[in-house]
């Protein structure tokens, strides 16, 4: 096994390229990401190498982003299509959710939109309104589109590939403020190789409580794991990867085992992802838990201004407050 | 009112004299007319086909309103008045070239080979389209307003990616809307970027007159085909409701884009003489002899007129394209009729080409539900 020691945006540009290198009907699409090499540098020096019709700088549009490739699908290209970022993939929701989403039921199976919408999301880097968002549950919440996120070097480089690969329209959340976060990657496996991209991995095992989260938040969990560990509290961390669909059967076993979960994402609690997970896992552990689920997450207000970032986001000392209060029932 | 919206009021309801510039080859009087830069060149059989396709879509038109009277079809959006628009267009595309309808464009379909009762599940509720684009070259309808000119346009960039342009064999696309779509982003931003990246498209607009109740006056200050400058491609006005004019322009413009010359904004004028679906009631909203003015200008009895003066038909043929009609509108009824309803759990199938746990569970649990009624009549 090979390995680099990549930042996740460094996995997802390697990834990129593999991708187009596999199939020459991969193209990307987005604002600023050809020749600037996207805002994040994502898609940094794909344009010199692949052309310009394969990584295409477009006009600033973003329903014309999705809805040109969704044209570009039913040709039987596989659109890759950047957003700047979270807060501007809006003028795109009707295109994503009318026509992105329901063109393969629509079809009764017949046309596939093999379409990768990538998305930087959250927040913690400091930035102006609309720059910050988590906007996950309103994709999840629409039946046709599968929504994932990486936490970490390795998934973001082999999910990308995944998800370019599969037939199914994909919203791919990658965490901003994670991009420069250093890891190993094993850049010599083969694709076939990795989990399925909707899996959830079990990253660290105990017994005690069970932490859920994905993308930017798996970070926080482990470290509130290792935090916790020096109190002799022994957490399980799960990271979700797939918010839709959710792969529950590791949450499942982990819940029966410890009795205890917290949901931790920094996106709002109303209606999201933890209330998903907390419904779910009490239909089916109802006699395994011993306290309320618990859900550890941004607040119910627009995500505010950046001086006030740091209060509103999920840490470590937020998730440790919340496995006290679950040891308190 | 702030002042201005005066200019914006309808000046009058005499159509007849308030006739726009447009291109015209054949008159309300089926009078032919020449152009200095369009003309068709149709064999007398040629001429003898348009007239049947006009017939025929209207006919079979009619008989779709009439079964969803009839509580047959959940709803229908009939084309009466804009047949000419439609089989014009329609005809003027070739082989290769792909479409991209709204919901209304029945008679363009026809003109495309494609058996009219394709759609008719979407307006049964039996399905919501259900077909490949790709094997008829005609995109599912889509209901969206204007989010199809979109996908138009990214088909056609694909269509320069694969270099599939350049000469007589190159392909073009055909993006459908209709006036009150030109006022949505979909369509303006579809406009940016078929100019920018200079797409082998023609963007055909059905300007009928009216966005469901709303009158052009509510969508544009401007004619429709004068916005074309704007985003650096010709626009081009055509009398919609003849037939030769439409087919015209529309070649013309479909061959310019294959030739790799870009794309082209038709406004086809045209006027919707029914409702704008079958759950409207245009009474509240069209202007007192308005319907009448279109009637005299209708799109069918022009070309009858021709036909007849012109030696190129006689009434033995029109009584034969009517029985053909009629003919091919009950077989279309018999198969509405005996079209099946869906089995309940197909509701979970297509949602994702790979699949999806959660459906997999809800299916089978429903699937368990619906057995506890197993041998009771529902």
């Amino acid at each position: 096994m090979a390995t680099e020691t990549l930042t996740i945006g460094k996995a997802l540009n390697t990834g990129l390229r593999k991708a187009m290198e596999a199939d020459p009907k991969v193209v990307l699409m987005g604002e600023d990401i050809g020749k600037l090499g996207g805002v994040f540098r994502i898609t940094d020096g794909l344009q010199k190498d692949f052309g310009e019709d394969r990584v295409i700088d477009t006009p600033l549009a973003e329903a014309g982003i999705v809805g040109t490739a969704v044209g570009l699908a039913i040709r039987g290209y596989r659109p890759v299509c950047e957003i700047q970022f979270d807060g501007f993939v809006y003028p795109a929701y009707d295109q994503i959710v009318c026509q992105v989403a329901k063109m393969h039921y629509r079809s009764q199976g017949k046309v596939r939109i093999p379409m990768v919408i990538r998305i930087p999301f959250g927040g913690g880097i400091g930035a102006v309104e609309h720059h910050s968002e988590s906007p996950e549950a309103y994709f999840a919440h629409t039946a046709g589109l599968k929504v994932v996120s990486c936490s970490n070097p390795n998934d973001a480089h082999w999910m990308i590939q995944q998800a370019i690969a599969s037939d199914d329209p994909i919203v791919f959340l990658e965490p901003k403020r994670r991009y420069w976060e250093k890891g190993e990657v094993d850049t010599s496996a083969s694709l076939a190789d990795q989990i399925p991209l909707h899996d959830a991995r079990l990253l660290r095992e105990g017994g005690d409580a069970t932490i859920v989260a994905y993308g930017p938040m798996v970070r926080v969990a482990i470290d509130a794991a290792t935090a916790a560990e020096e109190d002799g509290r022994s957490l399980e961390v799960i990271d979700l990867r797939s918010i839709s669909p959710l792969d529950m059967g590791p949450v499942y076993d982990s819940v029966r085992k410890t009795g205890r979960l917290i949901v931790v994402h920094e996106a709002p609690s109303n209606i999201g992802v933890g209330a998903e997970v907390a419904a779910r896992v009490t239909e089916e552990c109802f006699y395994s838990l011993e306290a309320p689920v618990l859900r550890v997450t941004g607040f119910d207000t627009p995500y505010p201004a950046s001086r006030l970032e740091e209060d509103f986001l999920p840490d470590l000392d937020r998730v440790l407050d919340a496995v006290d209060r679950s040891f308190g029932f | 009112m702030a002042k201005g919206n005066e200019a914006r009021t309808r000046d009058d309801g005499d159509l007849a004299v308030a006739e726009p510039e447009f291109v015209q080859l054949l008159t309300p009087d089926g009078e032919r007319v020449e152009h200095p830069d369009y003309s068709v060149d149709f064999t007398d059989e040629e001429y003898r086909d348009l007239y049947r396709d006009l017939v025929v879509v209207r006919r079979l038109d009619a008989e779709s309103t009439a079964l969803q009277r009839q509580g047959e079809l959940g709803i229908w959006a009939s084309l009466l008045g804009q047949e000419a628009a439609q089989v014009g267009s329609g005809r003027a595309l070739r082989k290769q070239d792909m479409a991209f309808p709204t919901y209304r464009e029945h008679g363009v379909l026809y003109c495309r080979g494609i058996d009219p009762i394709m759609p008719l599940g979407l307006f049964r509720g039996v399905d919501q389209g259900g077909w490949d684009p790709n094997e008829f070259k005609f995109n599912m309808y889509t209901i969206v307003i204007g989010a199809q000119t979109l996908h138009a346009t990214g088909y056609a960039m694909g269509i320069n990616m694969d270099g599939k342009i350049g000469g007589d064999d190159g392909e073009a696309v055909i993006a459908y809307f209709g006036d009150g779509a030109t006022s949505q982003g979909d369509v303006n931003e579809a406009f940016v970027w078929a100019s920018v990246f200079n797409a082998p498209l023609v963007f055909f607009c059905q300007n009928n007159q009216y966005a469901i109740s709303e009158p052009l006056e509510r969508q544009t200050r401007v004619p429709i085909y004068h916005r074309a400058a704007g985003f650096g491609f010709p626009g081009v006005r055509v009398d919609g409701n003849d037939v030769l004019a439409t087919y015209a322009v529309t070649r013309a413009a479909l061959d310019n884009a294959r030739h790799g010359n870009g794309p082209t904004l038709i406004e086809a004028y045209t006027y919707r003489m029914g409702a704008h679906t079958t759950s409207d009631d245009p009474t509240r909203y069209r202007i007192a002899g308005e319907l009448e003015s279109w009637q005299a200008r209708d799109p069918i009895k022009r070309v009858r007129t021709f036909l007849a003066k012109h030696q190129i038909a006689d009434d033995t043929y029109f009584n034969e394209v009517e029985a053909d009609a009629a003919e091919q509108a009950t077989h279309l009824r018999e198969r509405v009729l005996s079209m099946p309803d869906p089995t309940p759990t197909q509701m979970f199938d297509n949602v994702y080409p790979n699949g999806s746990p959660l459906l997999d569970e809800q299916r089978e649990e429903f699937s368990r539900y619906l057995e506890t009624f197993a041998g009771e009549a529902h």
